[in-house]
């Protein structure tokens, strides 16, 4: 078993990595020199994001220069300023998430909601929110459950509706399978992916049991006016093709103290966010006066999204 | 001698009474666990002054006597503990004095009302009606069970006196809808921006359509 409260064991041991790494630089050179001499100034920029270093090595003054060139790139691309941070986790803070389902109709509106907050593709379509209708009978059965369902008018009768996305697991699978430690845990329970260092190999998405995962199969197209240009580099910035994405708990609002984008759409109030280790916050009111109970718990993922009955 | 022995009995017993009263405030008042509940409680007294001189026989009526704030303070005071987003009224019709003045005479017996028709009560209906939330003499308030008035930001104390459990969860923050911040100010809806008080069922929603199968995405 691999201990994963630790940080990710970051691919790049010395000799092998560094010697692979140096043999790219020096291939690439030769191109590079063509380029530069060309006048192409772009291909400077594909290359610094060819050469880019994992997220957690990158050091302070390197980071800055990724951000900016990010910024840089995303700016053009949609005619529009972007910003791209990289906001450090709270201290003291691990994000719990509940979710009452007596009251969830079913509106999908934390579905849009989400689509527009955290930039995902319009076409080919991506949702980070899967909605499943069940029946009341019969209770929770992810097996006959319907995500396609259309009515005129929710809730439908003798229905009920189980919105499932990223559990944030404490024990990921996702990121046990992960060859390149491209997705790990952060401090604050968020799981987060870095998009430059995923190689695309899906071995994440067969291993998440809540298929909470999303691959881009093609290239992402968002409308330059719908884009949400406050964006951070481990979660809502601009996807490109052939990696995997996922919710983040908008961690460009949660890590600036606000609810996310889901929390703050729903009309019924059936989803409640905060932080664990403050006795006094809503999601520990839950936790400790209601029955929640996890998907799957039987896999000892150990999610922190938690769902109730709250009537 | 003996009357000097009475008396003194008698302060004996009051000072015991309001001892205890004292002692038992804290009871009601213990939830403050879950942060903001504290001051509730101490919005629910205050007024009645005839109350106040009853010397305290109950733990609701002791602090009341000394503190003697008047209701609009209190009320300022609570909204400040549950930032609520404004009361959800139709257009044009509050105030309602404007129709409405104190001097009116009232029929206290429950009847059609002609003008508002397009209020339909579907809450306890067969129980209640209009004079049984809103005030007859002061139109632009609501009064609670006990007659005290208090203002339409604060309804959640008058829905709180039949869904006790309802209004204890929403001030934990489990009950309905919070937005702003986790970790700071939170924006409260009033009961009334979701339930209509008159008929409180959550009205059905149409959804947003439905993802698109895996064979229709190229």
């Amino acid at each position: 078993m691999i201990d994963n409260s630790a940080p990710m064991p970051v691919p790049a041991p010395p000799a092998t990595g560094q010697t692979r790494r140096e043999a790219i630089i020096l291939g690439l050179f030769a191109l590079a020199g063509a380029a530069l001499t060309s006048g192409c100034s772009s291909d400077k920029a594909d290359l610094d994001e060819y050469l880019q270093k994992h997220f957690k090595d990158l050091s302070g003054d390197e980071l800055k220069k990724v951000l900016a060139r990010m910024e840089k790139k995303y700016s053009e691309q949609y005619g529009k300023p972007v910003t791209v941070s990289a906001t450090p986790p709270l201290e003291g803070v691990l994000f719990g998430y509940a979710l009452d389902l007596s009251r969830c109709i079913g509106c999908r509106r934390c579905v849009y909601g989400c689509v527009e907050e955290n930039n995902q593709s319009r076409n080919p379509q991506t949702h980070w929110i899967t909605v499943l209708e069940m029946d009341k009978e019969e209770g929770v059965n992810l097996e006959n459950s319907n995500a396609y369902y259309d009515h005129e008018t929710v809730p439908a009768p003798g229905k009920f509706y189980m919105p499932v996305a990223c559990q944030h697991c404490e024990n990921p699978p996702c990121v046990k399978v992960c060859p390149v430690g491209a997705t790990w845990k952060e401090k604050d329970g968020i799981v987060v992916i870095d998009y430059n260092w995923c190689i695309g190999c899906r071995n994440c998405i067969a291993a998440c049991p809540y298929g909470a995962r999303r691959f881009n199969w093609g290239t992402p197209h968002i409308p330059a006016d719908e884009l949400n240009p406050v964006t951070e580099y481990l979660g809502n910035r601009p996807r490109q093709r052939g990696v995997v994405e996922k919710c983040s708990w908008c961690i460009q609002r949660t890590r600036k103290g606000l609810y996310p984008k889901c929390v703050e759409v729903c009309p019924v109030g059936a989803r409640k966010f905060g932080n664990l280790l403050d006795p006094d916050s809503e999601i520990r009111y839950i936790i400790e006066n209601k029955r929640v109970y996890i998907l799957k718990e039987e896999l000892n993922t150990q999610p922190k999204f938690f769902y109730y009955y709250g009537l | 001698m003996q009357r000097m022995r009475l008396i003194r009995l008698a302060v004996a017993g009051a000072s015991a009474t309001l001892l205890l009263a004292v002692a038992c405030r804290p009871v009601q008042d213990a939830s403050p666990r879950y942060g903001k509940a504290a001051g509730a409680a101490v919005a629910e007294e205050k007024g009645a002054p005839k109350a106040a001189s009853k010397a305290a026989p109950k733990a609701d009526t002791g602090v009341a006597g000394k503190a003697g704030a008047p209701i609009a303070k209190v009320a300022a005071t609570t909204a400040a503990l549950y930032p609520v987003a404004p009361p959800p009224f139709s257009d044009g019709v509050f105030p309602c004095s404007q129709c409405h003045s104190p001097g009116d005479k009232v029929n206290r017996t429950p009847h059609p009302v002609e003008f508002h028709e397009d209020i339909v009560l579907h809450h306890d209906e067969k129980n209640r009606w209009c004079l049984d939330c809103h005030d007859a003499q002061n139109r632009d308030k609501l009064h609670l069970a006990d007659g005290r008035l208090i203002d339409f930001t604060e309804s959640y104390r008058l829905c709180g006196q039949c869904h006790g459990p309802t209004l204890r969860n929403w001030k934990a923050g489990e009950h309905g809808k919070r937005t702003g911040s986790w970790s700071g100010t939170k924006q409260y809806l009033l009961c009334a921006s979701c339930h209509s008080p008159h008929s409180p069922h959550f009205k059905p929603l149409q959804p947003k359509r439905p993802p698109l199968r895996q064979e229709a995405i190229k």
